[in-house]
């Protein structure tokens, strides 16, 4: 209950109390929320991203077509890249973290909820603030790893890369900060770490490797937009700047950002897997520590990215060597992947198939990453198509169908229905094969010498290459009619779809135990854990024969046994991390245009609304004091 | 007396360890300016190198700063035991030193510019200014925090229980304290006596 103190009725506080309403949803800091806002923005810029890839593949149907003005293309494949990597999956990851991790540690919200909402924002306004660059003067054309000294160069128009990017990496790294804490020191009493969902273990692992990657692209990115916009000169040759410093801090960025964004969708599959093998995941304690293990030897292989430029025969070999190491962890969570369905009670539902489809094609991804490794291979394939097909292998194939499964999988949890079945299976049969059409031929097209970021396909490389080029054209027409058919059946499920109850699935995690949608403050009664797969040894006990047998139901639903969830006391909306951090709009304009009146507004907005954020308790009348300070009830 | 939030798994304050979690991220921020400037010490585009610095003058804004890390822990400490008059002052004391420390580096920089080493003169040039200007950033930053915690202590919403809000304000001002040390060391001295 709030009660109001001496202290705190004084102070003028802008501060909504309705839960209902489009203010309700800008001042929310309910995490749940926050993973819902986060999953409608990024289905909005998936679309966008899909438009630039449709024209990219337009333009590339045929040889010397001129659908696109080179121009154009350049800032095509650009946003195209940042769009996906960026605004797409890097938040898919993040809404899937935010509405899951609390459910999943038996915490009633994550540790800084107003942080969580300020995180959101800022991915929102970045987004829209690199979009803005196609309005005022075109959108950065540099490719999106925005090598220098051409994106230094005023035609890059790369300002807004350097600035929006920034304005990302501070939204990552403060969720970053944001989830590490509250998995060391929300989990619910007895959840040790050995316990926890295999999803925690891997939002942990990639939130470190956020934490840790983030600066230094940020360093990079501040270096890249004085240079362009200061005149200072980190990497300009003609005063003894070195260009390859560059790739050095964006890769050191850039190879950890790739399993960043790929242990979330492992993490997914993590959970779908043995629901729908009934069977527990095989090899817990590896696949935690093989998870780490990518992320710690992710920080050693970036040079790998670099190995056409001039760092010479000893960093080449030791980190070839390096990266092929990275594919025994990687190897050996495919395997225990394959050995948790080996044995089991499989069901193919859509979640299922598109786990098994990230397994798969993620697997072929890898085959064509350790082809990279190879020194005197990468030098053929560098630049060429044939990368294009290897990393969208591991990000469609892997992430993308990681990530979709995870849809599936929580929708009921999420919305109280499910999704149709028989459209999700036309949804995953059809997307399966547009993707393959779509990207499979580039491993040959790029063999035979099709060059990436080039906005003309040359007549040169002969008709074999058109034709393959043709087909992943072809491709995209499948992936938007079943992109159209997902969207068909969430938007109808969510009106119409059937009850699904609390339970759906007969799951293995706590985050099934909730009322459905969960509650706003979570659990009633926050759950003690006394082993992994917490629930399923809540629902079964195992006969002698290994064999589960149901047990009556009783601890295995969340029931509020003494009529006290009435006095749960939660953090209130907030409508300062939405003022705070629409500062950073004046400011990042200033930024890009060298306009010192718009910086210091911004800075004087942002300053004003961090204070005002701290001067307002977490709930009201709350003393100033956080009212979550750890997992227990109340 | 501290309180102890003993429903946490780790019987940590949160936002302790979000502050420490927070400056592990630092570490890498100032180490990638620090590897840059490292990379272009000698790029000095025929312009002013590491000769330039003022090794004495640095020295003494150097020991200001570290000086209030003094204060700063003064300060914490008074928190802990419940005298908020005392606990003000030292703060006052601490983000007073880090103005000093600003000023000098204003001061430095002016001076810098006028003998020919700005922003836009050479690797090396930008790197140093970068390192230097980055750090001074969160010494500002820093004293901005110090400035709220007093305010707000004054106003009676910060109270003698609540010590870990100077605690973790404390960390931020020790680590922008300890950078500033490496940084010392590796962009005025070593370089002084490589010779």
């Amino acid at each position: 209950m709030a009660t109001t103190t001496a202290a705190g009725t004084d102070t003028a506080r802008i501060r909504p109390s309705k839960s209902t309403g489009f203010l309700s949803w800008v001042a929310t800091t309910d995490h749940k929320r926050i993973g819902i806002l986060y999953f409608w923005t990024v289905l909005v810029f998936f679309f966008i991203g899909g438009v630039e890839s449709s024209l990219i593949r337009a333009q590339l149907a045929q040889a010397e077509l001129s659908v696109l003005t080179a121009e154009i293309y350049n800032q095509m494949f650009t946003m195209h890249g940042i769009t996906m990597v960026f605004l797409v999956v890097m938040p898919f990851a993040a809404a899937f973290f935010n509405y899951l991790l609390p459910l999943m540690i038996g915490a009633r919200d994550v540790a800084f909820p107003r942080l969580n909402a300020f995180s959101y924002w800022f991915y929102l306004f970045g987004g829209i603030f690199l979009y803005s660059s196609f309005f005022l003067g075109g959108a950065p054309n540099g490719s999106w790893v925005g090598y220098a000294p051409l994106s230094t160069n005023a035609v890059s128009n790369m300002a807004f890369y350097a600035v929006g990017l920034q304005i990302l990496g501070v939204s990552s790294l403060a969720s970053a900060v944001n989830f590490i804490v509250t998995i060391v020191n929300m989990r619910a009493p007895g959840m040790t770490f050995m316990r926890m969902p295999m999803f925690v273990w891997m939002t942990l692992t990639t939130s470190f490797l956020l934490l840790f990657a983030v600066p230094i692209i940020a360093v990079a990115l501040f270096m890249l937009q004085f240079d362009a916009v200061f005149s200072a000169q980190f990497f300009q040759p003609a005063t003894g700047g070195d260009p390859v410093l560059y790739q050095h801090l964006f890769w050191l960025f850039g190879h950890p950002e790739v399993y960043i964004m790929i242990l979330p969708a492992m993490g997914i599959v993590s959970e779908v897997m043995p629901t729908f093998s009934r069977k527990p995941l095989f090899g817990y304690a590896a696949m935690a520590f093989a998870g780490a293990a990518i992320g710690f030897i992710g920080f050693g292989v970036w040079a790998h990215h670099m190995f056409t430029s001039a760092i010479g025969p000893v960093p080449r070999a030791a980190f070839s060597v390096a990266t092929m190491f990275i594919a025994v962890p990687t190897g050996i969570k495919i395997f225990n992947w394959v050995f948790t369905m080996w044995g089991g009670r499989i069901r193919f539902t859509t979640a299922m198939l598109f786990s098994v489809g990230f397994v798969s094609m993620f697997t072929i991804g890898g085959l064509s990453g350790v082809m990279h490794a190879i020194v005197p291979h990468n030098a053929q394939q560098h630049d060429t198509y044939f990368v294009v097909a290897h990393f969208h292998y591991v990000l469609f194939g892997g992430a993308l169908f990681g990530l979709i499964s995870g849809v599936y999988y929580w929708f009921p949890k999420v919305t109280g229905r499910l999704m149709n079945e028989k459209l999700g299976k036309v949804h995953f049969w059809t997307w399966l094969f547009g993707f393959n059409l779509t990207f499979g031929p580039m491993h040959m097209s790029g063999l035979l010498g099709q060059p990436r970021r080039t906005a003309v396909l040359p007549d040169e490389l002969g008709p074999t290459v058109e034709l393959y080029n043709l087909l992943s054209s072809l491709g995209v027409i499948v992936l938007i009619v079943s992109a159209s058919i997902f969207l068909f059946n969430l938007i109808r499920s969510i009106r119409r779809g059937e009850a699904s109850g609390d339970d759906p699935w007969d799951a293995r995690t706590i985050e099934w135990m909730t009322a459905t949608p969960p509650k706003h403050h979570n659990f009633d009664v926050i759950p003690v854990v006394t082993s992994r797969d917490e629930f399923w040894h809540r629902k079964y006990a195992e006969s002698e024969q290994g064999i589960p047998v149901a047990v009556p139901v009783g601890a295995s639903v969340d029931h509020d046994a003494d009529g006290d969830a009435g006095h749960i006391h939660m953090p209130d909306p907030s409508l300062w991390p939405a003022i705070h951090t629409l500062g950073v709009l004046p400011l990042g304009y200033g930024l890009v245009y060298a306009n010192w009146l718009l910086i210091g507004i911004g800075a004087v907005w942002m300053v004003t609304g961090m204070f005002g954020w701290i001067i307002e308790p977490l709930a009201e009348g709350d003393d100033d004091e956080p009212a979550l300070a750890g997992s227990a009830a109340h | 007396m501290t309180a102890i939030a003993p429903s946490t798994s780790m019987g940590l304050d949160n936002r302790k360890l979000g502050m420490w979690t927070f400056l592990a991220s630092e570490f890498l921020f100032f180490g990638a300016f620090m590897s840059a400037y490292l990379l272009y010490i000698d790029e000095t585009n025929r312009g002013p190198g590491i000769e330039i610095f003022d090794i004495p003058f640095t020295s003494v804004s150097s020991f200001v700063l570290l000086m209030s890390s003094l204060t700063m822990v003064l300060a914490h400490n008074s928190h802990v035991r419940g005298d908020m008059r005392r606990m003000r002052l030292w703060i006052l004391a601490t983000a007073g030193q880090g103005m000093v420390f600003l000023g000098g580096q204003v001061y430095e920089f002016t001076v810098f510019s006028r003998e020919g080493l700005d922003l836009t003169q050479s690797p090396f040039a930008s790197s140093f200014f970068f390192l230097t200007g980055f750090h001074g950033a969160h010494v500002a930053i820093g004293v901005l925090l110090l400035l709220g915690l007093y305010s707000l202590s004054r106003t009676g919403k910060i109270k003698p229980g609540q010590d870990v809000k100077t605690e973790i304000i404390g960390l931020y001002w020790h680590f922008v304290d300890i950078i500033w040390v490496i940084i010392f060391t590796v962009v005025y001295l070593i370089p002084e006596l490589r010779g």
